[in-house]
């Protein structure tokens, strides 16, 4: 498979990472390079094989539902690029 | 002092023969002397460690004792430690103090660690030589004009340069081990779940695995007493008995059986790095251990596997950093989407960036179930290999780098060449078996080659037994570049 420059320009859409047409372009190249390299998978037999998600099989531990963390809003909002009032900042996007 | 073990730094310490003070400032002033040129620390900060180093002092006046109380060691950028900046390696957080500590570090705060700074690291953790921080490149003490590896490389180098006696680092495809070996150190990779994840910055999590990196075997074992252990903030910490990692040590090695698979000594090794490779193993012999032969037929898909699975977390991971809790946020923009993306474009570097767009994209619809899952079910195939060798072996034996440290710009310009590089490593993580690297001799341009054991799942201690009882016999792990001394 190779990806053409508008999938590149999608994919960095997704991944919300702004791309100049000529970084997409050098972009292109190298996705496709690695890609070519995955590819190998493809030939691979996997019928009836359970996919590994995770190194070690756990379930999910419950806990009782009570408060657990002090409220340290201050502390974790003074590493913020923008807030007010304990409310972080952000362009508005309703008009 | 500075080739010291652990061992006799405590003993020092508790026989007041030297003070926290005092070690700690000769190691700040070493790191001082020879940072500028090496780059293996990104934050350093006198007065702080100082001051952890008085109060480790007024523990052990009060009668305290431990085996790790007043010992200096460094972390790698990508522990959270709570008001020191905590980098990962990227402009993305290169303001970022930490309001809180990773439960390694904390775990070695309780047991009176000084710590003297942060490491440098390729960005994010990405990277295998080093090249991919923002911070510039750490170089190799051995040689100036290679690279330590990495992703830990400043842990790495600190070690190797006598900067610290001991640090942490992590590892996700190789990351402790390959730069272990490119620097000639000791360092381990723990069973997944053994060491807690929290305050650790995610990479890839069902493969992220911190751990030490030390001079020896034995040094290893003791920090790892300190990092292991069951942590209710990671909800893939194993609940799991304490061990004590140095128990086996001591044990004679008559009997072990190392396997050694075929895939691994194929093509793709640099001679010198087989010579050194199967002089370790005769010696090995020597000390009473028996090779067999196993294989791991599905380990040639390892990189390709990973290259899918590591970049998906990562994608997922990393959509954390938007531009509005932490981290770097652009000057101009328009609407949020447009804040987003471009504080994303400038905060990450091109491997970084590089590694999100293949996880996006393998995720994406339609893809998933070609790349991703199919990828998932060859990792499957590749722990089921594992499984199969441990049936007739005890560990298993190969090197840790196919080459020596290689030059800088000597890999970075194709990507596919540097993924290469951790060919040993990578199925070890995918796998969630524990791996180490010890140093075993030395290469072309008189550079060190590391030896990888890995253990079966759990099996750290009979790892540690392994690599201990080789170095007592052999002296590779206490040599150090020619300007460390």
């Amino acid at each position: 498979m190779s990806l053409n420059l508008e999938e590149v320009t999608r994919i960095a859409r997704l991944a919300r990472i702004e791309l100049s047409s000529t970084e997409a372009d050098a972009t292109r190249e190298q996705l496709n390079g690695i890609f070519g390299f995955i590819e190998q998978l493809q030939s691979v037999d996997t019928k009836g094989i359970a996919p590994m998600s995770h190194a070690v099989d756990v379930v999910q531990r419950l806990r009782e539902d009570k408060v657990s963390e002090a409220d340290r809003r201050a502390a974790f909002q003074a590493v913020a690029p923008d807030v007010e009032a304990g409310l972080y900042l952000v362009p508005k996007v309703v008009e | 002092m500075i080739n010291a073990s652990l061992k006799q730094l405590s003993a020092a310490l508790g026989a007041k023969q030297i003070s926290a003070v005092e070690l700690a400032s000769l190691f700040l002033d070493r790191i001082e002397q020879r940072n500028p040129v090496l780059n293996a620390f990104v934050t350093v900060d006198r007065a702080r460690t100082l001051e952890m180093a008085k109060g480790a002092d007024a523990r052990r006046a009060k009668g305290e004792s431990g085996p790790l109380l007043g010992i200096p060691l460094a972390h790698k950028d990508i522990f959270c430690t709570e008001g020191w900046l905590t980098t990962c390696g990227s402009k993305m957080l290169a303001n970022f103090v930490s309001p809180y500590d990773a439960t390694v570090v904390e775990k070695f705060k309780q047991a009176g660690v000084v710590t003297l700074g942060k490491l440098n690291m390729d960005e994010f953790a990405m990277g295998s030589s080093n090249e991919t921080s923002h911070f510039g490149p750490v170089k190799n003490p051995w040689d100036l004009n290679r690279v330590p590896g990495g992703s830990s490389g400043g842990s790495a180098a600190s070690i190797a340069a006598r900067l610290a006696p001991a640090v942490t680092g992590t590892d996700t495809g190789g990351s402790i081990r390959q730069p272990a070996s490119l620097c000639g150190l000791t360092g381990l990779k723990p069973t997944y779940g053994v060491v807690s994840r929290y305050g650790m910055i995610a990479f890839a999590s069902s493969l992220d695995q911190a751990g030490p990196m030390a001079k020896s075997a034995e040094d290893c074992a003791l920090m790892l007493n300190a990092m292991a252990g069951f942590d209710v903030r990671d909800s893939t910490s194993l609940q799991r008995p304490t061990e004590d990692y140095t128990r086996d040590l001591d044990l004679p090695l008559k009997g072990l059986r190392i396997g050694l698979p075929r895939e691994f000594f194929g093509a793709g090794m640099d001679d010198d790095v087989r010579a050194a490779v199967d002089a370790a193993l005769a010696e090995y012999r020597k000390l009473g251990a028996v090779t067999v032969e196993i294989d791991l037929p599905n380990s040639g898909l390892s990189v390709p596997a990973y290259y899918v699975i590591a970049p998906a977390e990562a994608s997922s991971n990393l959509s954390r950093f938007d531009g509005v809790r932490y981290g770097h946020r652009a000057a101009d923009y328009g609407d949020l989407n447009d804040m987003y993306s471009k504080s994303r474009a400038e905060g990450f570097g091109a491997e970084v960036k590089r590694r999100i767009l293949i996880g996006t994209y393998v995720l994406s619809h339609g893809y998933y179930d070609a790349y991703y899952l199919q990828a998932q079910k060859i990792r499957r195939l590749i722990a089921n290999d594992f499984v199969e060798a441990f049936k007739v072996c005890d560990v298993i034996a190969s090197p840790a780098s196919p080459s020596v440290a290689f030059r800088f710009g000597e890999k970075s310009a194709d990507p596919v060449q540097m993924y290469l590089s951790d060919i040993y490593t990578i199925s070890t993580n995918l796998a969630g078996l524990p791996g180490m690297s010890l140093p075993c001799g030395f290469g072309n341009g008189g550079m060190p080659v590391g030896l990888q054991l890995i253990g079966s799942w759990f099996g750290e201690a009979r790892m540690l037994n392994a690599a201990h009882q080789y170095q007592l016999a052999t002296d590779w792990h206490t040599r150090m570049p020619p300007d460390a001394g």
